[in-house]
């Protein structure tokens, strides 16, 4: 920065990015809080002008989040969010491009675009509303649905697996993976502005309450009695201590975790698993992921997983110089010209 | 072949060779090669390859026959021709598949080597047509090219498999030799393309002139023949097939418009030539994204627009149907995108190496709602650059999705082309909104386009999407009206495009008895179809389409001076559907759907039997 002459000091608050768009998600939804958080994270991450954002959506609830916030925005089809999203970086490097995606856009109909913007790390900060249902349609079950979950498709069960959302980011290998949840402002904010520092694919799932077809979906995670003992915070650097009393912790046996007991003496804090961020074997992180479909484990929130790679524009940008370093920039009348020609007089 | 005097080097008019092999023979180098060097010679010529879908089918097979025909005259030529004069036949099935469209009395040049009785078993044939008297009445040439390649090459350090391919070099040299071409054009070639493998140089070089020396030697042949170049309009000129063209027209559009080429597209046989051509001009700032499917690669490509890019994506007709959604969201958020369409075989995966007529109505029609989109269609293999550069010039003046239609047969074909200097070439204006005061999103011009606010613009900050907007300002609306009069003035604004693009033109007598009316790759059939009929006398003019929707605005004017009407198309009749429902007239059909370009003597045989007999001359 020290070279750069023109810094122009952007100061913004929440308020600049609402739109004049009345807000009609259903009264109760979660998809407030997240609209809250982002608003009010974006004065302290957003290091461009505001007209250099742009906010790209799919189809569902979630997706008409582009419509509420004051920069520009592209409510799209379902499902494509990641690839129209991928476009406009593309076109335009220095915009900061950002999705607002539901589970049923974002990994089902559009389960191709996620894994392929993952995997070629494109520069977008994906944001996937997890409600585990599809709310727009009224209430059938989504790729996130826990199996068994009655709904209006499943009346005697859905027999189908869920998606585990990190689990399939990190096997896409997306370089920034992490969780949050609406009722968690705080924590939610602090996940926002990490994935608008980070540079590459940033895919934050989170918890989001459906009210009308599937409330309480995780009143667990998000209730007072229950919440501490069964939300595991991750902090880089910090082991792994979770319930009421700070009185559980994980362990790893070699790649096997364990929920241990702090309170009989038996293990300590110095026994447990410290959370590495940036750890780049991704074992690790996988097991972290798969805590959630362990009886007796915690779901993890905050960052899983943060690593450095090139990202895709970056590499196409950077390639366009070089060929134009080789062969000097295009000239059209040369290329027409050029082949097998010859005259006719 | 119409031969002039009898004498050594014998003059003819024009010749249509076709190369035929095993899929593994390099039969599309060969033919390429041939076309390069007689464009290069000034001849007139037009292509037909024609391959398989699999690879390498075996080895031998019938349907393992790979194809390349060209038609090279001293005159003006439309078509790859309807039969071959020579057939040149590297195996047993080549010569089974293509004797029967061979000219009564061709010539056949064959590979005698490869006649053995494995390869006369795997093309069905019980006994050996080189001796049975099947082939009298032809002008054979028994050739041992794979033994006389093998001589040539002795000492030369590649595999007997390497030697083997090589002979279509042999074959190719023979004809050279033959039809009294110059080799250096492909020496060179072999050159520049294998720098890094010395041997296969060598190989190759040796094979070609083998074959060329071979022809001289030989007392096999007692002529030669030589077709004088084509008397074509001053100026300088490649041989250009239309994918190539088509590329070329969008990187002189990026140029002429001065916005960032950005393709978007999944690769899907006859189109994928168009990303590759594309992906070679990095130096010019043009990005290629391979997507991960076509419904990517069309959204991509709606978001580069929406950023401000000159945003395209390529296909062919399965992957058109998968990019259907998109159009949609295109046509609601009026946003420039081209979306090309190399028709092929269909429906379904159908016939993906063989070319058709048969996407106009998905083109046109083909989408959920009142989603007009404007579509243009390429006449020839070069005139894909020219409508390549009209579809991204009406896209960004009308803020529009633009259909361009080309099909496997001029996409593949090739034709001499008079190369334009890039002065020439129309500059495209753009736009950008930039002033705050007085924007909003939907706002309409003179020509009914809405603004283009690009993301980076301070002020504009706007949203858009696929839901219905309120006139004017842009917020999502549900209001009756508003919608009526949406989709109202998006039609409206499709429609007034025929202000803006040339008038139908027609070809021979402005008014009369029978007008044959085509679109996009069958021009050339056509036209060479009305020449032959007029010389016999036959009253009979052209018209052709490359604008289809909107239709030129003379449209009915042309078609209503004429008693009747006669519409060749290789599908069942679309064009005919919507000529009809648009103007009510009756039109005659003309329909062939074989996955190869409409034959000429076909079309003569129809405008004839239309004409009644002596009718109209
Ligand atoms: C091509 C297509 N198929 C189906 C739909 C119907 N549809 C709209 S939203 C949706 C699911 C939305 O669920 P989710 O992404 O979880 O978002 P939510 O509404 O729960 O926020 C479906 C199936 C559509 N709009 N387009
Ligand atoms: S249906 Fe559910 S997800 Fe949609 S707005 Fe209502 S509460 Fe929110």
């Amino acid at each position: 920065m020290a070279n750069n002459v023109e810094v122009k000091e952007i100061k913004y608050t929440a308020k600049d990015f609402a739109s004049d768009q009345e807000v009609r998600w259903c009264p109760g939804c979660g998809d407030y809080s997240i609209l809250a958080q982002v608003q009010r994270t974006f004065p302290e991450i957003i290091d461009r002008p505001k007209e250099n954002i742009v906010w790209v959506s799919g189809i569902g609830c979630s997706s008409r989040f582009p419509y509420y916030m004051n920069t520009y925005g592209f409510h799209g089809i379902h499902g494509r969010a990641p690839a129209i999203a991928t476009g406009v970086k593309l076109a335009n490097p220095n915009l900061s491009v950002w999705v607002a995606s539901g589970d049923g856009d974002l990994l089902s109909i559009g389960g191709n675009h996620f894994i392929h913007a993952c995997r070629k790390n494109i520069d977008l900060k994906i944001l996937m509303f997890n409600n585990r249902i599809y709310g727009l349609t009224k209430g059938q079950y989504s790729p996130t649905s826990e199996k068994g979950k009655i709904t209006k498709t499943t009346p005697y069960g859905s027999v189908d697996y869920p998606f585990n959302p990190p689990m399939l980011a990190l096997g896409a290998e997306a370089s920034f993976i992490a969780r949050s949840i609406d009722r968690h402002p705080k924590h939610l904010q602090e996940m926002i502005r990490r994935a608008g520092l980070h540079k590459g694919t940033a895919f934050i799932e989170i918890f989001q309450n459906c009210n009308i077809f599937n409330d309480g979906a995780f009143s667990l995670l998000t209730e007072k009695d229950t919440k501490d003992d069964h939300v595991l915070e991750l902090v880089h650097g910090q082991p792994m201590i979770f319930g009421k009393n700070k009185d559980k912790g994980i362990k790893l046996d070699g790649m096997t975790p364990m929920v241990v007991d702090l309170t009989t003496g038996k293990y300590s804090k110095d026994d447990l698993w410290v959370h590495d961020e940036f750890d780049p074997n991704p074992a690790r992180t996988a097991i972290l992921a798969m805590f959630d479909e362990t009886p007796g484990f915690p779901t993890p929130i905050g960052v899983f997983r943060q690593i450095t790679k090139e990202t895709y524009d970056e590499g196409l940008f950077r390639q366009i110089e070089e060929v134009k370093k080789k062969k000097g920039e295009g000239d059209l009348e040369k290329i027409l010209f050029s082949g097998n020609v010859w005259e006719v007089n | 072949m119409e031969t002039e005097k009898e004498k050594e080097l014998l003059q003819l008019k024009e010749v249509t060779i076709r190369f035929a092999g095993d899929s593994g023979d390099g039969m599309q180098l060969t033919g390429t090669q041939f076309s390069e060097t007689t464009a290069w010679v000034g001849n007139d010529l037009n292509t037909l390859p024609d391959y398989p879908a699999e690879i390498r089918a075996p080895a031998g097979t019938i349907y393992g026959v790979s194809g390349f025909q060209l038609h090279f005259s001293s005159e003006d030529i439309h078509t790859p021709g309807d039969q071959p004069d020579v057939l040149v036949a590297m195996n047993p099935a080549a010569l089974k598949k293509n004797l029967p469209e061979l000219k009564k009395g061709g010539m056949i040049i064959v590979n005698s080597d490869s006649f053995d009785i494995k390869n006369l078993n795997l093309a069905h044939y019980e006994s050996n047509p080189l001796e049975d008297g099947t082939l009298d009445g032809y002008q054979v040439y028994q050739v041992p090219i794979s033994s006389l390649t093998a001589n040539a090459l002795e000492g030369v350090k590649l595999s007997p498999k390497e030697v083997s391919r090589a002979k279509n070099f042999f074959a190719l040299g023979l004809m050279y030799w033959l039809f009294n071409r110059p080799i250096d054009n492909t020496v060179k070639w072999i050159h520049e393309k294998f720098a890094k493998n010395p041997e296969y140089i060598e190989g190759n070089e040796k094979a070609l002139r083998a074959g060329y020396n071979f022809g001289e030697m030989t007392e096999l042949f007692t002529a030669r023949y030589t077709v004088e170049p084509a008397k074509l309009p001053k100026g300088t000129y490649r041989s250009i097939s239309g994918n190539e063209a088509t590329a070329l027209g969008f990187l002189a559009a990026s140029v002429k418009s001065g916005l960032p080429l950005f393709l978007g597209s999944y690769p899907i046989t006859p189109a994928s030539e168009i990303i590759q051509y594309l992906s070679t001009y990095k130096n010019f700032g043009v990005k290629t994204f391979q997507a991960e499917d076509e419904i990517a690669g069309i959204t991509t490509a709606i978001g580069a627009s929406f950023a401000g890019n000159l945003a395209i994506t390529s296909t062919s007709g399965p992957g058109l149907a998968l990019k259907t959604e998109a159009i949609g969201l295109a046509v609601m958020t009026e946003l420039p995108l081209v979306i090309i369409d190399v028709q092929r075989g269909g429906p379904s995966t159908g016939l993906p190496t063989k070319t058709e007529q048969a996407d106009l109505l998905q083109a046109v029609c083909g989408r959920n709602g009142e989603a007009p989109v404007a579509v243009v269609a390429a006449a020839t293999p070069s005139d894909c650059f020219n409508m390549a550069i009209e579809a991204s010039r009406i896209a960004i003046k009308y803020m529009t999705p633009v259909i361009l239609l080309t099909d496997g047969y001029i996409a593949n074909g090739s034709e001499p082309w008079k190369i334009p200097h890039v002065n020439e070439l129309p500059d495209i204006p753009v736009k950008f909104r930039t002033e705050k005061e007085g924007f909003y999103p939907y706002l309409r011009d003179e020509n009914l386009a809405r603004p283009w606010a690009i993301p980076g613009t301070p002020g504009l900050e706007h949203r858009i999407g696929g839901l219905e907007k309120s006139d004017i300002y842009g917020n999502v609306s549900y209001d009756p009206d508003n919608h009526h009069k949406m989709i109202t003035l998006r039609a409206k604004k499709i429609k007034n495009i025929e202000n803006d693009i040339p008038l139908l033109e027609v070809e021979g007598e402005s008014s009369g008895e029978l007008l044959v009316v085509g679109w996009g790759g069958t021009y050339g059939a056509i036209k060479e179809a009305v020449n032959k009929a007029r010389a016999q006398g036959y009253k009979v003019s052209q018209a052709h389409f490359r604008y289809l929707n909107p239709f030129p605005k003379n449209t009915e004017q042309v078609l209503k001076s004429f008693r009747k009407v006669l519409i060749p198309e290789i599908n069942l009749g679309q064009l005919a559907r919507l000529i009809k429902s648009e103007f009510l007239i009756d039109v005659q059909q003309f329909n062939v759907v074989r996955g190869l370009p409409l034959r000429v003597a076909d079309i003569v045989d129809q405008i004839i039997k239309t004409l009644g007999g002596n009718n109209g001359k």
